[in-house]
């Protein structure tokens, strides 16, 4: 009885001993964190936040839900989200600020590895140890590599007419073509009056098209200035130009008409993106801005019915410069 | 002298000479008759006009081509008056373009010095050198908003912008047209002051010119769904958002989080 | 018997099936060095993925079509007229669909805060050395995200075929009509035609802008962090205990972690606000684009603007030799302009090692005043830039303030270089001034300490 006793008492002294070891050991392991002190209030601020920005993001889907797509104002929608967005954002700067510690640790920049550095290098060389021909391989590799290459480039070229510029230089304007206006209706030598300005198409083409549109203006034929080559292309002063500036594509929405000419500037052509201006007057020459080449004239002749028609393609090709754009002539 | 009167005794000096020199210029305000009338009348203008305009428009409207010195010692040149009927000088008259100050600077809206009855009288005498045009009636109510967008942007917003907050053609200032009346837009579309083209109404007819003004009166307020509408511009104003109201807010977000706290 | 911490069955699920745990064990102590500048290229990334989530929902409603079609939806104005459909589609977006609008500002907001942000993070790297040794490849990367950025955005509103887009896209054609010897090929490659090209041209800007382009930049994204990570972010000297060997910051758990999420949801919370609250690009208003239409006070979005700016400053010539055109004239400020920035950027990590004969590795950042010719060539290069892109807005200027255009052309033509030149001296200047009034307050201190260790030790000598 008396040893039962006694293997029972070593017993429970062995199992309390451990017991109390397991505590000990767990208060002495080292913390990887650094303990902080709780702050209940930063937490009761956090609970706010997040229970603002919970009303906010219901808030936007009873929006959605209520308003009909006509009356739902942007606004409140915007203000729902970004709101709950920036109070979510407010709760985690405080749990940042106030709830996790903020430790300030050491640490070592990383090293150049100098050893595997070599292994590398030495790995990749004594591989090619059974080569003989290195650069021979090399070159037929590189050979074989460049040819599958460019094989592979090879159907861009279908993106475009790449090797056949010609289109650059087309337009749809043909001798005898009737100038129409947006809604297709022609234009009468009668309707065009000084002091304004009109867009017109060639009849049946695509207005679209960077040849299409021109400007058309009526001048006093006294004031022209055209080359001896042009000189039938502006009956009654009337001229047309290309509408598409000769600088980087836009369209030349602005005519700059005076009202007194002794004071005021003579008429122009104006491009609104960079200010180039045209003088309808002069062949279209640049007076100002950045445009390197005069506008494109179209010739225009008056028929017996007294409608406007294209007297001939443009002087030029339309549109921006490119490499042979004074090579070429309008197609 | 003490720092103090020496202070006063030049600001006193500057105020004299400058008020002295202020009333050496010659006068830019109106030059009226002594007594006017209470009513308007072609009288009333013809003495307007020989104060006012006869210097650059010449006796009876009929143009001074080259610049010259008029009464006053002032440099005149204008176009004539003869057959601009009533609609022109309605127009530069109420948008206070003339009288211009200077016969090289452009046009402007300015304070209109003139009053309503002088006006009509003026209007009334010009009208009355030859026939013209008279003032235009416009119904902008009676168009329709999408087909004056159409035409507006066809053919004006080049110079005034797509909505009409006015740019910049070589050479001038477009004017913007949130201010403008209805009437104002129909005689500027028809006679096209200064530099502007002028549309007859072979180009735009009257119901189409309706239309347009409809469109310009809505670009007074424009449908800005999408909030503030900074300007309606487009990407300068955008830009400058971007950069002046999300950038700091941006920053000082930035600054906040990253201070350290010692916890 | 210890209690089971619940987060022990997560994490050696994980472990058992990756391996993981010690990478992820470095990752959680992974250090952040501690500052606010340091953030700016987090607040670049947040952008970009509100970009990427708006961006997908817009792809869910948009038809990249230029087929024609008569708009009959809620928008009165354009009622009758022919428009695109791609177009049309971005007028559904943003009356029809409900937060549709929200959605599509809150992208174009996010693609100018990206920008924005993107400089400012561009600023601090140059103006603080961080791109030297090791980081040069993290720069390189750095900028052709950014390069690549600028033409993602430009697709990105030039989709809608609008008025002012459209406008754009004419003045690219014409930049790229402008390269020389290849201009001509290049265009009709792009656009399969003549402008405005065919309509596939309208499919290869949509799968530009939301497959091709997107990916480049997340791969570089990937790439620049993973370079970051590698090498460690810079640190700037805020004690002798910082050097080039030693880093000192916050781990990312739990320190940086509610931090960069915090940024997060701010930067998000500022674009959806801006979505909300401020207008971007109403295409309503502008209308249907045609390429014989055009208004004036037309601009590109305003990480361009350096372009319009450089295009409308130069003098008008196309450079000839008999009948072959060299050198167009938008070629200089539509396409060398850029491409040199790019070029000086570029290089300056191994012109500046020329220069200052130093090879070795920087982990410590500079104080701008540290190296006074880095700082003043970046005040002066900015500079330089931020005047032909000032030049720009000098059309809005005029028919605001009545500053008339063609003084600002000529003062701007001069100030471009004048200012630069001035601002780099004097910059330089300020910066040496400031490191010698340190050097002074330095010495000062120094003889203050030894007066007071002097007089500590005769008064114990007295006792």
């Amino acid at each position: 009885m008396k040893r039962l006793l006694r293997w029972v008492v070593a017993l429970g002294a062995l199992l309390y001993g451990r017991m109390l070891r397991r505590r000990r050991e767990k208060r002495e392991r080292r913390r990887i964190v650094p303990a902080g002190t709780p702050e209940r209030s930063a937490e009761n601020l956090v609970l706010a936040l997040l229970g603002v920005a919970t009303l906010f993001a219901i808030g936007f889907i009873v929006a959605y839900a209520e308003y009909s797509p006509r009356s739902l104002p942007n606004e409140l929608l915007g203000i729902c989200l970004g709101m709950c967005f920036l109070f979510i954002a407010a709760a985690l700067a405080v749990v940042a600020k106030r709830l996790v510690v903020t430790e300030e640790l050491e640490d070592k920049y990383p090293k150049v590895h100098e050893e595997e550095q070599l292994q590398v290098a030495e790995i990749v060389h004594e591989s090619g140890g059974r080569i003989t021909r290195k650069r021979l391989l090399m070159g037929a590799g590189a050979a074989a590599g460049g040819a599958l290459a460019a094989a592979l480039g090879t159907p861009a070229a279908s993106l475009g007419p790449v090797w056949h510029t010609a289109p650059l230089d087309q337009s749809p304007w043909r001798r005898g073509k009737r100038l129409v206006d947006e809604d297709d209706r022609p234009y009468s030598a009668d309707t065009i009056e000084q002091g304004s300005f009109y867009t017109a198409f060639p009849e049946g083409a695509d207005k679209d098209r960077l040849g299409a549109a021109v400007v058309v203006v009526r001048l006093d034929p006294n004031g022209l200035q055209l080359p001896a080559a042009r000189a039938t292309w502006a009956p009654e002063g009337i001229v047309a130009y290309s509408k598409i500036c000769t600088h980087a594509g836009c369209a030349i929405a602005l005519y700059r008409k005076p009202t007194f000419p002794t004071l005021e500037p003579h008429a122009a052509l104006v491009c609104p993106c960079h200010y180039s201006t045209f003088d309808p007057a002069r062949a279209g020459a640049v007076i100002y801005g950045p445009a390197g080449r005069p506008l494109p004239q179209l010739p225009l002749l008056i028929d017996d019915a007294g409608m406007m028609r294209a007297g001939g393609n443009f002087s030029g090709p339309v549109g921006p410069s490119w490499w042979a754009v004074r090579d070429h002539k309008a197609d | 002298m003490s720092a103090r009167t020496r202070l006063v005794a030049v600001a006193a000096l500057v105020l004299f000479v400058g008020t002295g020199v202020a009333l050496a210029q010659p006068q830019s305000g109106i030059v009226r008759p002594t007594f006017e009338p209470s009513a308007p009348s072609v009288q009333l203008g013809a003495e307007l006009y020989a104060g006012n305009c006869a210097t650059c428009h010449g006796i009876d409207g009929s143009g001074v081509s080259t610049p010259r010195r008029g009464a006053g010692g002032v440099l005149g040149a204008g176009p004539p008056l003869r057959r601009v009927g009533a609609l022109a000088p309605d127009l530069y008259l109420r948008l206070g373009y003339m009288p211009l100050s200077s016969i090289h600077s452009e046009p402007e809206s300015e304070r209109v010095l003139l009053s309503d009855k002088e006006i009509r009288s003026l209007v009334a005498y010009v009208a009355s050198l030859g026939a013209g045009p008279g003032i235009p009636h416009p119904a902008p109510s009676t168009g329709g908003i999408s087909e004056g967008v159409h035409l507006f942007t066809e053919h004006c917003a080049g110079c005034h912008q797509v909505l009409a907050r006015g740019g910049f053609v070589t050479g001038a200032r477009v004017p913007p047209l949130q201010t403008v009346s209805p009437t104002q837009i129909a005689e500027a579309v028809r006679v096209g002051p200064y530099l502007m083209p002028r549309f007859s109404a072979g180009e735009i007819s009257d119901s189409q010119l309706n239309s347009i003004i409809k469109y310009i009166l809505s670009t007074r307020h424009p449908d800005n769904r999408g909030g503030w509408g900074i300007g309606n511009i487009g990407p300068i104003p955008e830009g400058l958002v971007a950069w002046w109201i999300a950038a700091p807010f941006l920053l000082f977000t930035c600054r906040v989080l990253a201070k350290r706290f010692r916890g | 018997m210890a209690e089971r911490d619940p987060l022990e069955d997560p994490v050696h699920f994980v472990e058992e099936r990756t391996a993981a745990a010690p990478l992820l064990r470095g990752a959680l102590r992974y250090l952040f060095p501690d500052h606010w500048s340091f953030l700016l290229g987090e607040v670049a990334l947040y952008a970009f993925i509100v970009l990427v989530a708006t961006g997908i929902y817009l792809a869910l409603f948009f038809d990249p079509s230029t087929a024609k079609t008569v708009y009959h939806g809620p928008y009165g104005p354009l009622d009758g007229q022919q428009m695109s459909a791609a177009y049309k589609s971005l007028l559904d977006i943003s009356f029809t669909y409900k937060a549709g609008l929200l959605i599509r500002q809150t992208h174009h907001w996010a693609a100018d805060v990206f920008l924005v942000s993107f400089v400012m993070h561009l600023m601090r790297v140059f103006f603080t050395g961080a791109y030297r040794k090791p980081r040069e490849l993290t720069w390189i990367i750095g900028l052709l995200m950014l390069f690549t950025a600028l033409p993602e955005g430009f697709l990105g509103y030039s989709l809608g075929d609008d008025l002012l887009s459209g406008m754009g896209i004419a003045i690219a054609y014409g930049v790229a009509l402008s390269i020389p010897v290849i201009g001509g090929p290049l265009a009709l490659a792009i656009w399969g035609a003549p402008f405005p090209g065919k309509p596939e041209f309208w499919s290869r800007m949509y799968i530009a802008h939301v497959f091709l382009l997107p990916i480049l930049i997340g791969t570089l994204i990937a790439i620049h962090l993973a370079l970051v990570a590698l090498r460690h972010h810079t640190q700037f000297k805020e004690s002798p205990r910082h050097t080039d060997r030693r880093l000192i910051g916050v781990p990312l758990f739990p320190g940086q972690t509610p931090r960069s999420l915090a940024l997060m949801f701010a930067a998000f919370g500022v674009l959806f606000l801006l979505g909300g609250l401020v207008q971007i690009n109403p295409i309503w208003q502008w209308g249907p684009y045609h390429p014989y239409l055009g208004t004036n006070g037309a601009q590109p979005d305003w990480y361009l603007g350096w372009l319009i700016g450089a295009l409308r400053l130069m003098p008008g010539f196309d450079v000839t030799i008999g009948h072959i055109t060299l050198v167009p004239n938008p070629f200089w400020g539509g396409a060398l302009f850029p491409l040199f920035v790019l070029m000086v950027l570029a290089v300056f990590p191994w012109v500046e090692r020329r220069f200052t004969k130093d090879y070795a590795f920087h982990n410590v950042a500079d104080r701008p005043r540290d190296a006074p010719t880095r700082t003043a060539f970046g005040v002066a290069f900015l500079s330089w830039v931020f005047l032909i892109f000032a030049f720009g807005s000098a059309d809005r200027l005029f028919v605001l303030y009545g500053l008339s255009y063609d003084i600002q052309l000529y003062a701007f033509r001069i100030g471009i270089w004048v200012v630069p030149a001035v601002l780099f001296v004097l910059t330089r200047r300020i910066c040496r001034d400031l490191q010698a009034a340190e050097r002074v307050e330095e010495i000062q201190h120094a003889a203050e300490e030894e007066v007071a260790r002097e007089r500590l030790e005769a008064h114990a000598g007295i006792t």
